[in-house]
């Protein structure tokens, strides 16, 4: 585990290489049932490993990270549903652990900003062009003016 | 010998306060001697700071390790290729590559911008000097590459065996130039608000830079993604931490940069809204150095306990970027606004282009630094992570990548919608097809891959579209549509490329995420297992030394599915003594653009090894995209019209044409 920390700030030394551990999930951790496994993998790649920088459990390799899959993997096969086992694990370690965070107040801005974004941006245009078209529009004189100028244009030479 | 280093950095440094003042100074007074110091004093700089780059790289190979920053990260039985990469392996040198490439940059405009107006050179000269200042004085205050240790050390504490790579070696110099190439945008954009002028002329003088500067951050990216993928063992391509972030935010901007510069040249249309892409694009850029260098990442007490070298960059950070913006809310509204344009037409496309991108970099932007601000402001702990990610970003590309065939196609000011659609009809029913195609034919296919599959279909189709149509086949005979072909401008090039690549790397990442096949297991030597479409057959453990570590290699036989033998798979373990480090490398075999990966983890009690075996459809496509990104940005960077003396050329046309 140290090694894995001491690993990630030396990489932040260059640029963009991220997080570094041997792949995760061992041969004796995984359960017979596939369906129940697939679950369990999912629900992993949601939950942080606590102990690393930006990693799931299910792709760590430090020994918490493997008591945590034991552990969803033990509820899940006592029979509890995805939500029953993340709330499980939330009431343990609280929110940290979830590498999506939930829906709620504190999270607000998180969540809110690129709708915000996207709405703020997209009524903006259609405003902005809309005052820009009556900006653009002729007045009566304007029209009245630009007839005349036509008119001379297209009547007979003088 | 390395003080000759440090005494040439300080002199880089005092010519740097000469280019930030002198060629101002003439701007504002109208003084041409003034103004014409900015171009040999650029390239002097340039000069002096690679002479102290070249001094460093030289103490690394000589294994000089009486300088701290050599003893700390080489050693002297290391390979000579990561003797030199490890020059930029840490933090001090990669931050000299920083203002390497920053007063190259410099240097190159004041090469190739004979055609610039004189006080807009100066102005964009004078504003690299002062970022070139800044950041020359963080390296001498905070972070001199060429302290020396007395006595010194007889060797060196090694690299990190992680970045023993070729990876180092291309990675961080081609980021950079992306990084900072967008200095260049950033610097036309102030120089342009000083001197309150901006033109379409403008424009063309700023898409060749931000272009280039595009085709290497792609580069970066795309090479930085496929070291973490192989050197990482687990085969991601992805990953969402925040050092990843750092860079793809300038991307995005720089994307949204080079759509918007575009409309500018051709339209005079979006200038206030592209000068403000390109202050955002390398006020992200300067974002990017600070949450790599500060630390702050990796905790934010971390930051707090040691906040030297963090709080300098954030001042630098909040000098430019604060700045910049009060010099654009100042004087942008003395900009004129351009031309009008309907919604349906080529403008219309490449402003939802620009909204989707700007919300996507806010997106990204957000995700990475609101753990920081909620931990700083409330002391509350959260994970924003790739789950977030993933759910918050795909949702907002959808839509931008199923409007980005439309684009091209549209007419400048008014499009024809309905008649768009119909020249993308073809296009459109063979992704219809491939979506059906991969729910019958292919296992395991979700309706989501399915769709994924036809929104790649679409996009290289439709960039396809645009050529084909623009010579004419098949109304005109093939002779004359190739004619025409080769004829068409590079640029119209450049954007089918990158469309098209766009879309390779998309298929890629729909193949790998959607159909992609893992195998864990034990494997004793005599054993196979089953690998997506082949088998493979672990034959024997072998011993191997290298010049700084020591290595077990596992080899497999591949076999296809009629039992034929499909070639070898050597997949290592590595463990570095001088670093008490292990690693791993994997073992790849590519299979036309698939690739079977295997990885060892621990041995087993009963004297077998872990192995996992993926087999990743497309993968390759990823970064295939990427160079193909890469090939349209260049194409199209050697296009006519952006040449250089191609706006003189315009010039002395109007001039001419004045008297009549």
């Amino acid at each position: 585990m140290r090694s894995a920390l001491r690993l990630f700030a030396l990489l932040l030394a260059v640029a963009v290489l991220p997080a570094a551990g041997l792949a995760a999930v061992r041969p004796s951790e995984v359960l017979p049932d596939p369906a129940l496994e697939a679950r369990a993998r999912a629900l992993s790649a949601n939950l942080r490993c606590m102990v690393c920088q930006n990693q799931s459990i299910d792709d760590s390799d430090s020994e918490l990270a493997h008591d945590l899959r034991v552990l969803v993997r033990e509820r899940l096969t006592a029979g509890d549903s995805d939500a029953q086992v993340v709330d499980y694990i939330v009431s343990r370690y609280g929110e940290f652990v979830l590498l999506k965070p939930r829906f709620s107040l504190r999270n607000a801005a998180l969540w809110g900003t690129p709708a915000v974004i996207l709405l703020v941006g997209g009524l903006y245009l259609v405003f902005a062009r809309g005052r820009r078209h009556a900006a653009a529009a002729l007045s009566a004189e304007e029209r009245a003016a630009l007839d005349r100028i036509l008119e001379r244009r297209t009547g007979p030479p003088a | 010998m390395v003080e000759i280093g440090h005494f040439a950095l300080v002199l880089a440094f005092a010519l740097a306060l000469v280019q930030s003042l002198v060629p101002l100074v003439g701007a504002v007074r109208g003084d041409a001697r003034l103004m014409a110091v900015s171009g040999p004093v650029a390239v002097a700089g340039f000069a002096f700071t690679a002479l102290a780059f070249a001094v460093l790289v030289m103490a690394y190979v000589r294994s000089d390790f009486s300088v701290q920053n050599v003893w700390e990260n080489s050693h002297s039985l290391k390979p000579m290729l990561y003797k030199i990469t490890g020059t930029w392996g840490n933090h001090e040198g990669s931050m000299l590559l920083w203002v390497l490439i920053l007063t190259f940059f410099g240097a190159l405009i004041a090469a190739f911008g004979s055609n610039l107006p004189l006080s807009l050179k100066a102005n964009v000269i004078a504003v690299q000097g002062w970022i070139g200042a800044a950041f020359l004085l963080f390296i001498l205050l905070t972070s001199n590459p060429f302290a020396r240790i007395d006595p010194a050390p007889l060797e060196g504490q090694d690299l990190n065996p992680i970045l023993q790579d070729i990876g180092l070696a291309v990675h961080p110099p081609l980021l950079y130039l992306g990084y900072v190439g967008f200095s260049v945008s950033f610097s036309f954009a102030v120089a342009a608000l000083i001197g309150g002028r901006i033109d379409a002329a403008w424009a063309r003088w700023v898409r060749p830079w931000t272009l280039a500067a595009w085709v290497f951050l792609t580069g970066g990216i795309a090479m930085g993604s496929y070291w973490a993928y192989y050197e990482l063992g687990w085969g991601g391509f992805w990953f969402w931490d925040p050092v990843e972030n750092a860079s793809f935010m300038p991307w995005l901007a720089g994307t949204a940069l080079l759509h918007s510069a575009i409309v500018m040249e051709k339209r005079s249309a979006l200038k206030i809204w592209t000068l403000l892409l390109a202050i955002l694009t390398f006020s992200l850029s300067l974002l990017g150095t600070f949450l790599v260098r500060s630390g702050v990442l990796t905790s934010v007490h971390a930051f707090a306990t040691d906040p030297g070298r963090g709080v300098f960059i954030l001042s630098i950070l909040t000098l430019f970027i604060g700045g910049s913006l009060a010099l654009f809310a100042w004087r942008a509204q003395t900009l004129t606004a351009g031309g009008l344009f309907q919604p349906i037409s080529r403008e219309g496309a490449l402003v939802v282009n620009n909204l989707f991108l700007t919300t996507a970099t806010a997106t990204v932007l957000v995700g990475t630094l609101y753990p920081l601000l909620l931990e700083t402001l409330t002391g509350d702990k959260i994970s924003v992570g790739a789950p977030f990610f993933n759910m918050t970003f795909a949702p907002l590309m959808v839509p931008l990548l199923m409007i980005v065939p439309f684009g091209p196609l549209l007419a400048w000011k008014r499009g024809d919608l309905a008649a768009v659609s119909q020249r993308l009809f073809a296009a459109f029913a063979a992704a219809l097809l491939v979506v059906l195609g991969t729910m019958l034919f292919v296992d395991r296919a979700s309706l989501l891959a399915a769709l994924g599959a036809g929104l790649a279909t679409w996009l290289v189709l439709g960039a396809l579209t645009d050529l084909v149509l623009r010579s004419g086949w098949p109304s005109a005979p093939a002779r004359t549509a190739m004619r025409r072909l080769a004829g068409l401008p590079r640029s119209v090039f450049g954007t089918a490329f990158a469309h098209l690549g766009l879309g390779l790397t998309v298929l890629g990442i729909v193949g790998v995420v959607a159909f992609q096949q893992e195998h864990i297991l034990a494997m004793k030597p005599g054993e196979s297992a089953a690998a997506g479409p082949f088998s493979v057959r672990f034959e024997a453990v072998e011993p191997f030394r290298g010049a700084n570590f020591t290595e077990s290699r596992a080899r497999f036989s591949v076999f296809g599915a009629a039992n034929q033998a499909r070639g070898d798979i050597v997949s290592s373990k590595r463990f570095y003594p001088v670093r008490q480090m292990p690693t791993t490398e994997a073992g790849i075999r590519t299979f036309g653009f698939s690739q079977l990966y295997l990885s060892l983890g621990d041995e087993t009690a009963d004297g077998g090894v872990v192995v996992r075996i993926w087999w990743k459809p497309m993968v390759t496509l990823i970064w295939l995209g990427a160079l193909v990104m890469m090939a349209g940005g260049a194409v199209s960077l050697s296009d006519r019209r952006l040449r250089v003396g191609a706006p003189k050329r315009r010039r002395v046309f109007a001039a001419a044409e004045k008297p009549v």
